[in-house]
């Protein structure tokens, strides 16, 4: 089970938890759980990626295990406790703006 | 109960006010969507509690909410605007080719006829359309793909399609206003457009009565007369009198000719309200006065209406979409500052008070007149 940590914004438009759980298959990647996320949450469509390119929106960011993960391949394996559901996969808007 | 409903968007949500049929007392539920920018909401004419709202923020992005229960609780609908076919692209602020790029939603009207129906005008300008009550979107690519698209330049707030007007009887008669490209005119439903924009003037661009480049601000129609156009234009307040072929100035007394929006009575056709504003970039009213002015000629003479704004030291400005009127009689005008602040009148202009105070700063305003 996959945890992704939402902020608030998205939080109270999906009406969700400040965490939901996924089942992702393997390989889990930033993709797949995306995916994951958007198939079980249509409404946060276009919010986090673009709803064509399916590309990040430039001030959300992705962090996971004390890491930022915004600028890696959306292919890549996610670290292990992602995977494990031991860490959440974190999704945030960019400290900026007013 | 008879009353009224302010739809408030801002930069910080939305707010809806609510009003006692002598529009003396006031309660304001919000913010909706806190934190997210409402550049608009808007009710269905047919069906009051059906209400539309455009929230965005730079961080997550276009949404569009809607209501069935007079903006108590609202629910998140579709948010996809994807141009159709080949995107093209518009002029640059520097001259240069510049793709289409869709940013938000600044203007939301619902059908006259169908509840289910809405219209989106959007940044980079673009019209769209709904018709399952904002589920998913179309666009009616006639307008971008107009052959004059590839030189439209964006206005300081962007290339925004910000007024749609709907014929109340000629369902195929729209007409629309772009900053900074002109007014458009569709005669078939929205699948062709052409410039109505003869009898504009624009120093600001290199030849100032072009077909288009002009920076309308603002259109209003009365639905009795709906051939009789007014303008506020980035300079000048212009009147057509034959559905946009042609336009005169009308600007006559003003203490400035430079705003943004520009209201008709709902009872006189010939009764027009605007908020002249300082330019070109000061953007504050003159003389640190803010007035509205009424004409009651259809424009050329104006008169200011003072009562109960502030006289000195107000330096805040009237965005386009920020003033409104009620249906009752006499005739209620609205409208919303970057202050914060929402003005009204329930005598046609004569006496003004603040319904609310130190909301953020005001996008938008659209009044509902209450059974």
């Amino acid at each position: 089970m996959i945890r992704v940590a939402l902020p608030t914004h998205l939080r109270k438009m999906a009406n969700t938890p400040h965490e939901v759980r996924l089942d992702v298959e393997p390989p889990v990647t930033q993709r797949s759980v995306l995916d994951a996320l958007e198939a079980t949450y249509p409404i946060l469509r276009g919010t986090i990626r673009d709803h064509a390119t399916r590309e990040r929106r430039p001030y959300v960011r992705f962090f996971a295990c004390q890491e930022d993960l915004s600028h890696t391949s959306p292919d890549d394996p996610l670290p292990e406790p992602i995977a494990t559901g031991t860490e959440p996969f974190i999704v945030l808007g960019a400290m900026s703006g007013g | 109960m008879a009353g009224v409903r302010v739809l408030v968007g801002t930069r910080k949500g939305a707010f809806v006010i609510t009003g006692d049929e002598h529009r003396q007392r006031w309660e304001v539920s919000g913010p909706h969507f806190g934190g997210w920018e409402v550049y608009h909401v808007n009710g269905s004419p047919v069906r009051p509690n059906r209400i539309y709202a455009s929230s965005s923020t730079a961080w997550f992005g276009q949404t569009i909410q809607r209501s069935d229960d007079g903006g108590k609780t609202w629910t998140p609908v579709g948010n996809e605007f994807a141009y159709e076919g080949a995107t093209g692209t518009h002029q640059w602020y520097d001259g240069t080719p510049h793709p289409w790029e869709f940013a938000r939603v600044w203007h939301l009207e619902p059908s006259l006829s169908d509840p289910e129906t809405v219209y989106a005008g959007v940044e980079d300008a673009a019209l769209f359309r709904s018709r399952d009550g904002g589920d998913s979107w179309q666009e009616l690519a006639g307008l971008r793909t107009h052959a004059s698209a590839p030189s439209w330049q964006p206005g300081a707030g962007g290339l925004c399609l910000h007024t749609i007007l709907l014929h109340p009887t000629d369902p195929n008669r729209i007409i629309v206003a772009i900053s900074a490209a002109g007014a458009f005119r569709s005669d078939d439903g929205g699948t062709s457009w052409r410039p109505i924009n003869q009898g504009l003037v624009s120093d600001q661009i290199p030849d100032p009565t072009a077909e288009v480049g002009h920076c309308v601000h603002r259109i209003a129609m009365h639905p009795s007369r709906p051939d009789v156009l007014f303008m506020q234009k980035h300079w000048d307040v212009m009147r057509s009198d034959d559905a946009g072929e042609s336009w005169q100035e009308v600007s006559g007394n003003l203490p400035s000719d430079f705003g943004f929006p520009i209201e008709v009575h709902p009872h006189e056709p010939d009764t027009i309200y605007v908020i002249p504003i300082t330019s070109d970039s000061e953007h504050y009213p003159p003389d640190g006065k803010l007035r509205v002015y009424r004409s009651r000629t259809g424009g050329n003479e104006w008169e200011a209406l003072t009562r109960g704004l502030p006289q000195e030291n107000c330096y805040l400005n009237v965005l386009r979409d920020a003033m409104a009127m009620d249906t009752l009689s006499p005739g209620g005008v609205y409208f919303g500052t970057s202050g914060g602040d929402v003005y009204a009148s329930a005598n046609d202009g004569d006496t003004w008070s603040a319904i609310v105070r130190n909301l953020p700063p005001v996008l938008s305003i659209e009044v509902q007149t209450l059974p």
